[in-house]
């Protein structure tokens, strides 16, 4: 059919391309992405295809272009473009050689830089210390502290005995350690030398950088001056723990350490002067690097993709050429040779390719060609189970039953503005927020499901109109058609009651008096306007309060609900029959579209033993409920008439129609008629009524009709089970005794051999299917197709039920959000206004409630509610409409497209 | 107004949309599939308001309000004519 509502025909195709024009076949056909390639080598393990040794180049390019890429990022450069710039042209060869050495180049260049950039630093380092060291001595011996140190340590010689008589000169050595390690250092030094050893320690003002972690540490420089070499090398392993470094050659005179100061200040100067030069070409080539990054990346990708599809081609037998299977649709054939016949002419290859049609037993993949709007919706389809090859596709109808089921239960005029103003916004702005590539999961779930958003916004506005709910509140535009009946005296009169007992007097008001038969026979009398002090509030009689010649509200719920205390009794009556009529409707139109199929795949048996006994299943019962639902709602009403030639007295014998059903099939006995005869007795004239007048027939021969449909749905059940079972066993028997009128003897009377021939020739006997529908049920025995006939009817059977039963599911959300949607309004607004007695205190109340109330509607009401709409729609459609025709068993036609792969690289770069 | 004007209105209105608006469509790729919209957003549509009209038509129970509600009532839309 070439459309959306089946999916499209597929052809096994075989392609045999000489050796040297395959690369740039493939890439032409990667271009196209109508071709998706089998697999000719499935037991070869990934490391012995054929283009491994390529695969493996493009590898290490990859592995390169990510190890600039880190790089880049470390220094804070942005990549600007995108992977996948439309452009999908395969670099040729010697292209694709200087790409290699290019990016060999550039890792090497920057690991090179890398490596001298950390040597210069850590000399830098070196030599930052080594001019800290030179001016702290300066300053440690200009005051002073060398005559100290030999004042102090010759007290210790003295206290401690004298024990060295002779005056040994006092050494001394300078060292640089961190500085919160000094205190420790000290009072190591002081044990170790036993109290000989004289330090002092002073900080290094500017912070030094660490060569190894680039952190900035605080360092000091240290001398300490000792007497006698033993405690030199003391000192040098305290040192050492400590992980301070000690500079030996430091020179003693004040002259000799102000020239070295200047030659180190020299060799900073320079220093510095080189790293900076460093970072700037490093900067300049990894800023080219960045430019190119994308453009190199998509290339690396799109020959490793062409490789990847190659691998999954097989040489034939001289090894020159080579042999792909593949899957094409049958509408884009042409495509393929045209691009077939570009590729050569681009190779320059003498010898065309050659596209052979071939047959096969394998299942097609199933292809559904689907533009920006219906893909979301085809995808919503595909997620339950992709459809089987060529069989009907729901996508199509689910556009529009999709955002209708859900505005059924979202049904509010001013949350439906909100998602139509968001909808409308990601629609009109598309361009410019793909262009963005905003790579946030749930903003991309929100924008990809764009036009359904916008049509459940639309249904929704719709369906708040017909609840007439907006923000639960309700419109009056073409009149209410329930009016005050009372005198205003009355009404005066209660007001000011009430007043009096300072609480709402509740009184009951009943319309039409009625009288009926009770057990203990005491006929039972009310009169209108008794006040009583009972839990009622004022109940307008529809007979009285009604304006019947007006006809009802024209569009939509009377607005007179919104005002009354019992508005949930009357919309939960009305919800819950617009579900259960809906649902029915949609599960009707689910059989019909398996219809679509039985017709299309030319099967009669499943027509006859299938469709019409579901049709008449569903019928009998189901839609026969309808029925009676719209009888109801025309012809039964509050006032005395004759209905269907019988005697209708009032509401109390309005048919109950629920237990009907049940006693229609209990097959219960049910009397004619409500009243018992035509006398009338009491003041008022009122006929008796029958007890239990609700459960009679009312329309004559009711039982009868009843009776019989029951009958029939009854007798479809077995049809439906043993129909196709018993028509597979005719077929075997049909099937049997045509072979066998075929079997000839051939006696040859000189050999005495004998050979029984089958079908009138030499042939063997086949598998081959001779049965006139049913084409797909082979190699099935009879057991198979027994068990499965028995699923499929016991599935539809008690699906019907379930499933009519489910469809409940749209009253019951959609009271749950005219519920929340009032309590926001009465809990939260309307305490505002309460508030406002005085206009400023009132004026910030309402202000600050109103953010609240904005906030907690576009949380809960719109978001989470349409959330859980969203849900319940979808398995509505999922389970209660496509069980009745989907079969959802196919796989998907995966097209081996550079689009795609780019795409998928994109993901990857953003995870 | 009676009940025959609201109606043949809405009805007419989207049988119009329904049985012409398939017509309107330009052809092209999507035809197929824009037709199918259009009629089933009229059924669609035109099922919901005809169920909920019917079952304002003969209602069976009236709605309970408070007392000075009603006086409202009267005042803003009118008491009933007798």
């Amino acid at each position: 059919m070439g459309s959306l509502y089946r999916s499209e025909e597929m052809r096994f195709c075989q392609l045999i391309v000489e050796k040297d024009a395959a690369f740039s076949v493939v890439a032409e056909l990667g271009k196209q992405a109508c071709v998706q390639f089998k697999d000719l080598n499935p037991d070869v393990n990934s490391f012995q295809r054929i283009f491994v040794r390529d695969i493996r180049r493009f590898d290490e390019m990859e592995r390169k272009l990510r190890f600039l890429e880190s790089q880049i990022q470390k220094d804070g450069m942005q990549i600007g473009g995108r992977v996948d710039d439309g452009d999908y042209e395969a670099m040729p060869t010697a292209e694709l050689n200087q790409l290699e050495t290019t990016l060999n180049d550039l890792e090497r260049d920057v690991k090179n830089m890398n490596e001298s950039d950390a040597l210069l630093k850590k000399n830098f380092a070196d030599l930052k210390e080594w001019d800290a060291v030179l001016n702290k001595t300066d300053e440690f011996f200009a005051g002073g502290v060398d005559s100290e140190a030999q004042e102090e340590l010759e007290e210790q010689e003295e206290l401690g005995g004298g024990r060295q008589a002779e005056k040994a000169p006092i050494q001394y050595v300078v060292g640089v350690i961190r500085r919160e390690r000094i205190p420790a250092f000290e009072r190591v030094l002081w044990r170790a030398c036993h109290h000989t050893a004289y330090v002092r320690a002073s900080d290094i003002e500017e912070q030094l950088e660490d060569p190894e972690t680039g952190d900035k540490v605080n360092k000091s420089v240290f001398i300490v001056f000792y007497k006698g070499d033993r405690l030199r090398s003391i000192i040098n392993k305290v040192a050492d723990g400590f992980k301070a470094k000690l500079f030996a050659n430091c020179p003693r005179t004040s002259k000799e350490r102000q020239s070295s100061v200047h030659e180190v200040r020299a060799r900073i100067a320079d220093l510095q002067t080189v790293i900076g030069q460093t970072r700037e070409h490093r900067f300049r080539v990894l800023q080219a690097a960045a430019n190119n990054h994308m453009a190199w990346l998509k290339q690396v990708n799109l020959q490793k993709s062409v490789y990847h599809t190659l691998n999954l081609f097989n040489f034939d037998g001289i090894g020159r050429f080579f042999v792909g299977e593949c899957w094409i649709p049958l509408r884009d054939i042409d495509n393929v040779r045209e691009a077939l016949e570009r590729a050569t002419e681009a190779s320059g290859s003498a010898v065309r390719p050659v596209l052979n049609v071939l047959e096969t037993s394998d299942e097609p993949p199933t292809y559904n060609k689907t533009n920006k709007f219906t893909a979301v919706f085809q995808s919503i389809v595909d997620s339950y189970g992709v459809a089987s090859y060529l069989e009907v596709n729901p996508a199509p109808y689910t556009i529009i039953t999709f955002p209708f089921l859900f505005s059924c239960m979202f049904g509010d005029l001013g949350h439906g503005i909100l998602m139509l103003l968001a909808g409308i916004y990601l629609v009109v702005r598309e361009k410019n927020l793909i262009a963005r590539n905003i790579k946030d999961e749930i903003f991309g779930m929100f924008f990809g499901g764009r036009y359904i958003i916008l049509l459940m916004g639309l249904f929704s506005i719709h369906a708040g109109f017909i609840y007439n709910d907006m923000f639960a509140k309700a419109f009056n535009i073409f009149g209410s058609r329930w009016h005050n009946p009372y005198p205003n005296a009355n009404v005066s009169h209660w007001i000011h009651e009430e007043e009096v007992a300072k609480r709402d007097i509740l009184f009951e008001v009943t319309g039409q008096p009625h009288q009926f038969f009770s057990r203990s026979n005491k006929p039972r009398f009310t009169n209108q306007y008794s006040i009583a002090l009972s839990d009622w509030r004022g109940h307008l009689d529809p007979g009285v309060a009604y304006d019947t010649a007006a006809g009802p509200y024209p569009f939509g719920v009377d607005p007179v609900w919104n005002v009354a205390e019992n508005r949930l009794n009357f919309l939960n009556s009305m919800k819950m029959k617009l579900s259960v009529i809906l649902g029915i409707g949609q599960m009707t139109f689910g059989v019909i579209l398996s219809l679509q199929n039985h017709r299309f795949f030319k099967s009669k048996i499943d027509i006859f033993t299938v469709f019409i006994p579901q049709m008449l299943f569903l019928g009998c019962i189901f839609m026969y409920l309808c029925l009676q639902i719209i009888l109801k709602w025309i012809f039964f009403w509050v006032k005395e008439e004759v209905i269907f030639g019988q005697l209708y007295p009032g509401s109390h014998c309005a048919p109950s129609l629920l237990i009907g059903l049940i006693n229609m099939f209990m097959l219960k006995p049910r009397e004619a008629g409500f009243v018992m005869n035509e006398t009338r007795v009491g003041p008022n004239n009122l006929l008796i009524e029958k007890e239990g007048c609700y459960l009679t027939q009312w329309y004559p021969g009711q039982s009868i009709i009843e009776m019989i449909l029951v009958l029939i749905a009854v007798i479809c059940v077995p049809i439906m089970l043993f129909g196709k079972p018993i028509a597979f066993i005719l077929e075997q028997k049909k099937h049997k005794k045509a072979h066998a009128e075929n079997i000839t003897v051939h006696a040859n009377v000189l050999t005495e051999e004998t050979e029984i021939i089958a079908n009138g020739n030499g042939k063997a006997e086949g598998g081959h299917s001779s049965g006139g529908g049913g084409g797909a049920h082979h190699g099935e025995n009879f057991g198979d197709v027994m068990v499965h006939q028995a699923i499929h009817t016991i599935e539809y059977v008690l699906g019907c039920v379930s499933h009519t039963a489910s469809y409940l599911r749209l009253w019951a959300l959609s009271l749950a959000h005219a519920q929340l949607s009032e309590v926001l309004w009465h809990m939260v607004l309307s305490n505002s206004f309460n508030a406002s007695h005085n206009l400023a205190i009132g004026g910030i109340a309402i202000y600050i409630v109103f953010f609240i109330f904005a906030v907690l509607t576009f949380s809960i009401l719109v978001l989470m509610e349409g959330l859980s709409a969203f849900l319940h729609a979808l398995r509505l459609h999922w389970v209660e409409f496509q069980s009745k025709f989907y079969l959802g068993l196919g796989y998907p036609f995966v097209p081996f497209s550079f689009k795609e792969q780019l795409s998928k690289v994109e993901l990857q770069a953003a995870a | 107004m009676g009940i025959v004007i609201p109606m043949a209105v809405v009805t007419g209105f989207w049988a119009l949309v329904g049985i012409l608006g398939p017509f309107v469509v330009r052809r092209g790729p999507n035809q197929g599939i824009i037709r199918t919209m259009i009629v089933m957003t009229a059924v669609c549509c035109w099922a919901f308001w005809i169920l909920v009209y019917l079952h304002q038509l003969n209602p069976l129970i009236g709605p309970q309000i408070p007392v000075k509600t009603i006086r409202w009532l009267g005042e803003k839309w009118g008491n009933t004519n007798n």
